[in-house]
């Protein structure tokens, strides 16, 4: 087999397994692939797409009812209820985790908790956006060589 | 036999998350089933044909016998948690309904909360699904769809039932047949077209 096609796949095998080893991302993205067939092949970055788009709507609203005067922590809970739930779907674990303790700041009404979990959920986010982003540059690198993306 | 098409159940899936209704409308069709996906309960009940009070047009949540694979639904899996009708209250509007009650209804919830799952299994739900859904949660689906295509022959049903695993479907006209429900326009299903039922919903 060309070595070219060998050197890809084995680059792209290595940093897969890093992005789980990493915590980035969790067995719910395995889950994802799984889903994706011949009949459906772009899946994956289709659903993650969604995950970009919806992350960022979720986050600059997060950031502007937590600069109100008077927070509405009704609001912040309910969008970062929305930002947990589409990081859990698509395998974003540390984005999930990090939801996590937002939503004890949430409950506490604690701004200052809430300001820091808004700047490290953004800093995650931003991580994994990018992971994932390289992730499918590998795969297109594969595909465009004439490899195939093999299953993990 | 010619049941191809027509025997494909048809699920509804409720969610407002984006990510989720993708999601679920993929897991779902890899089980082959048709999907349609709406993003509240509300849009849920204007697809099912349900007004707010359980009127006498939503006898027929179907459209016509001839495209029974359009609107009838088999099951509706639904979000627990979201914005105005939750899928709780989804449930108890469903299963209050004389025409929509024998639908098996899923609830799906990112919460692990016994309270919440304990009441929506009293409420009538037939499973209860902790996100993310995986293929084994929608592998455990078709047992309800299986019963419902029973139900459909034996009990005043809510669905053209023309279908069945043992006998061939009869000739279109006779939705009559199998059906004891007190259909009132029988034929004239076309008044039934003019409701909304269509708007910011995605059939697939």
């Amino acid at each position: 087999m060309d070595s070219a096609v060998l050197q890809l796949q084995r680059q792209l095998s290595d940093y897969k397994s890093s992005l789980y080893n990493e915590g980035f991302l969790d067995d719910q993205f395995t889950q994802l692939q799984q889903l994706q067939d011949e009949s459906n092949p772009d899946f994956v970055v289709e659903v993650v797409s969604l995950f970009f788009e919806d992350s960022e709507r979720l986050l600059t609203e997060l950031t502007k009812t937590l600069d109100q005067q008077s927070v509405d922590f009704r609001k912040v809970d309910a969008y970062v209820h929305q930002l947990k739930g589409s990081s859990s779907s698509i395998g974003a674990q540390r984005v999930q985790r990090v939801c996590i303790y937002f939503r004890n700041y949430c409950d506490e009404q604690n701004v200052e908790g809430c300001l820091k979990c808004l700047q490290q959920v953004k800093n995650e986010y931003t991580l994994v956006k990018n992971k994932l982003e390289t992730l499918f540059k590998f795969e297109q690198q594969l595909l465009a060589a004439g490899g195939s993306i093999p299953m993990q | 036999m010619g049941l191809a098409k027509e025997s494909q159940f048809h699920v509804l899936a409720v969610d407002d998350s984006l990510v989720d209704r993708k999601l679920i409308e993929r897991l779902l069709k890899t089980s082959s089933y048709q999907v349609t996906t709406v993003d509240s309960g509300s849009k849920a009940l204007q697809f099912l044909g349900l007004n707010e009070d359980d009127q006498i047009n939503s006898n027929q949540p179907s459209v016509s016998v001839n495209n029974h694979q359009e609107v009838e639904v088999n099951l509706i899996i639904t979000d627990y948690c979201m914005p105005g009708m939750t899928g709780y209250d989804l449930l108890k509007k469903i299963k209050e309904s004389s025409s929509l009650r024998n639908i098996p209804v899923v609830i799906m919830s990112s919460e692990n909360v016994p309270s919440r799952i304990s009441r929506c299994l009293e409420e009538g739900a037939e499973e209860f699904f902790l996100k993310p859904v995986r293929k084994s949660d929608v592998n455990k689906l078709k047992p309800h769809l299986m019963k419902t295509k029973d139900n459909n022959h034996q009990k005043q049903g809510n669905k053209e039932a023309s279908e069945t695993t043992e006998v061939p479907p009869p000739p279109p006209p006779q939705q009559s047949n199998n059906n004891k429900r007190k259909a009132v326009e029988a034929e004239g299903l076309s008044p039934d077209r003019t409701r909304p039922r269509y708007s910011g919903l995605t059939v697939v």
